[in-house]
């Protein structure tokens, strides 16, 4: 089911950019899609009561292995973040350059390469 | 060559290096990326031939990142540190004449190329996508590197496209972690076979996502849109090479590494390579046909010359894989070649349009017979080297039973011949409709750096029909290998017997 939902949110963000005319709305499709996937993956490593998954001594070891999230979604996780945001910076600064040279946010009204 | 990582080390630290240094010393960019590039492409050509498994940090394969070298990534890194390192000596005086900040220009190349390096090293899924992501955004910022209107828009085109496209490569990647527990290429490979995973849903959606991604971003051709805004805003260089090295190793390289060595190849998924190869071959062609920009021109002929290759890998015959990785080669000889005579027309007369240009075979006779040989490459003519793999191809085409596969190719390729004959009927032998003499006045030839790598290419483009010698047990022989073994054979790779 919330899975369900994760990938329902990955779908209004992919509506967002592919039916979208203002290019800040596109950008706003972007992050929604993004996060939806950073979501799923954090999902996919949660446990109920889960405890970190740090080798503790005080811990036995079976205990840690059947009770511990998975790490691993969350090390990915952490990198997507960066890389959203190196992207997001990118079309951030291009979206500020199109409106200085267009005067618009406007997708339907940069058509200068079909001319 | 065991160290691998010196692939993705060397231009990353070069690529931070510049823009640190050339503040004082001005002739740092220029030399300092054509000399990694230089010595990336003898690396790479050290490792031909070669197998082997490099562990990031000695972690053991399922646990940590491995590299691995078998013989369709060498081949790979061998053409793509080839392009880039030709279009590096090409760009010293290109970018000095058109654009301002050269040392971001050179820094942002050696990013694309680090990216390209690991995507083509990698055998970790998660590790692909943040490399495909690095040699991305760097791609965005050059494609829109001069600011201008055009340039931006064409970038801005390129990014939505190709983020969408990543997105999904990541979502697919997700539901394979979830389904697999497992980031492993080699690892996904085996549970798939041992589970007959291709009946399960999960997995065949995940692939799907997959197949859509690299397909956008190798442009094929439901997913074509943007590559002729995209090569037509770009400076010349990188032009070439995004259709040189990142098209090919970003989106058809793992295409075809997930089609044949990670899920399997099977006759629905022969099917839809072969199909989409055709169409992609023809309706690039004759979307070329009538175009009038030089750039735009090119850029619907490479949507084309990739439909070759998807042709011969749905094919799927040792006899087309050898057809397919040599027209790739050919490819990333003859198309960077093509982009850089345009490049130069443009450094000359500052034109693009073909109707407006004429007579330059005079004024710039290295141009115009580099230009005339990768030309006669494209479209097919012997003994240069696009004849020898689009023979291959159809060869293979009719030898395993698809004869009207094979004519498309053949229609293809005079339709190729035709748009070529337009190029330098207006450009370099005759003349456009409205050209004006009083053009051509201070025209000359293009300064020696420039000349020197459009003459090497065409060397390339002339001789590289002798690498067939051999056949399959000459230079091809490990491509063929490591594709045709399919599956079992990357796993035994990675994981031993």
């Amino acid at each position: 089911m919330v899975y369900t939902l994760c990938f329902l949110l990955f779908l209004i963000g992919m509506y967002g950019v592919t039916c979208k005319k203002n290019i800040v709305k596109i950008i706003l499709g972007f992050l929604i899609m993004e996060y939806s996937i950073n979501l799923f993956l954090i999902l996919l490593g949660w446990k109920e009561g889960g405890i970190a998954p740090v080798v503790d001594h005080s811990v036995s070891p079976d205990v840690l292995v059947t009770r511990s999230v998975d790490p691993l979604p969350q090390a990915m996780v952490l990198i997507s973040i960066t890389i959203g945001l190196g992207i997001l910076c990118l079309m951030v600064a291009i979206a500020i350059r199109l409106y200085q040279r267009y005067g618009t946010f406007d997708i339907t009204e940069m058509n200068k390469l079909r001319h | 060559m065991d160290n691998l990582s010196l692939f993705i080390s060397i231009p990353a630290a070069v690529a931070f290096f510049i823009p640190v240094v050339s503040r004082r010393l001005r002739w740092f960019p220029d030399v300092s990326a054509s000399v990694t590039s230089f010595f990336l492409l003898m690396l790479s050509l050290m490792t031909l031939n070669h197998e082997t498994v490099y562990k990031m940090g000695d972690w053991p394969a399922p646990y940590g990142v491995v590299f691995v070298l078998d013989g369709f990534s060498c081949m790979m890194l061998v053409i793509v540190n080839l392009v880039v390192f030709f279009t590096a000596i090409y760009s010293v005086d290109y970018i000095e004449k058109f654009y301002t900040s050269k040392l971001r220009y050179y820094s942002l190349l050696l990013l694309v190329l680090t990216g390209v390096n690991g995507v083509i090293l990698t055998g970790d899924l998660f590790n692909l996508f943040i490399f495909l992501e690095l040699s991305l955004v760097a791609s965005f910022a050059l494609v829109g590197f001069g600011c201008s209107a055009r340039d931006l828009e064409g970038s801005f085109k390129y990014l939505v496209i190709n983020l969408l496209a990543s997105y999904l490569i990541f979502m697919g990647i997700a539901l394979l972690y979830g389904k697999f527990a497992s980031l492993n290429m080699a690892d996904i490979a085996r549970m798939v076979a041992n589970s007959d995973g291709m009946s399960d849903q999960v997995v065949v959606f995940a692939f799907v996502l997959l197949l859509v991604g690299f397909a956008t971003k190798s442009a094929i051709v439901p997913f074509h849109g943007w590559v002729a805004d995209a090569y037509t805003s770009a400076p010349a260089p990188i032009s070439a090479v995004l259709t040189g090295a990142a098209v090919k190793s970003l989106g058809v390289y793992v295409l075809i590494r997930l089609a044949y060595n990670i899920f399997g190849m099977n006759s629905i998924l022969s099917t839809i390579f072969a199909y989409s190869g055709v169409a992609s071959i023809i309706i690039g062609v004759l979307m070329a046909l009538g175009q009038w920009n030089f750039k735009r021109l090119l850029a619907y002929h490479s949507i084309s010359q990739i439909g070759y290759i998807i042709l011969a890998f749905g094919i799927g015959t040792p006899l087309a894989i050898v057809g397919g990785i040599f027209h790739i080669l050919n490819h990333s000889l003859f198309k960077p070649l093509l982009f850089l005579n345009a490049g130069s027309v443009e450094y000359e007369t500052g034109e693009r349009n073909l109707a407006r240009l004429g007579h330059l075979s005079k004024k710039m006779p290295v141009t115009a017979i580099s230009s005339l040989i990768a030309s006669f490459s494209i479209s097919g003519i012997p003994p240069f080297n696009g004849f020898w793999s689009k023979l291959l191809i159809i060869v293979a085409a009719v030898q395993a039973g698809r004869p009207l596969l094979a004519l498309w190719a053949v229609i293809g390729s005079i339709l190729t011949l035709a748009s070529f004959a337009k190029i330098q009927k207006y450009v370099f032998f005759g003349s456009g409709e409205r050209f004006k003499e009083k053009m051509l006045s201070g025209v000359g030839e293009v300064p020696f750096l420039m000349r020197i790598s459009m003459i090497v290419l065409a060397i390339f483009c002339s001789l590289a029909g002798l690498l067939l010698v051999g056949g399959l047990n000459g230079i091809f022989g490990p491509v063929v290998n490591a594709l045709a073994g399919g599956p079992e054979l990357y796993i035994t790779r990675i994981f031993g017997k």
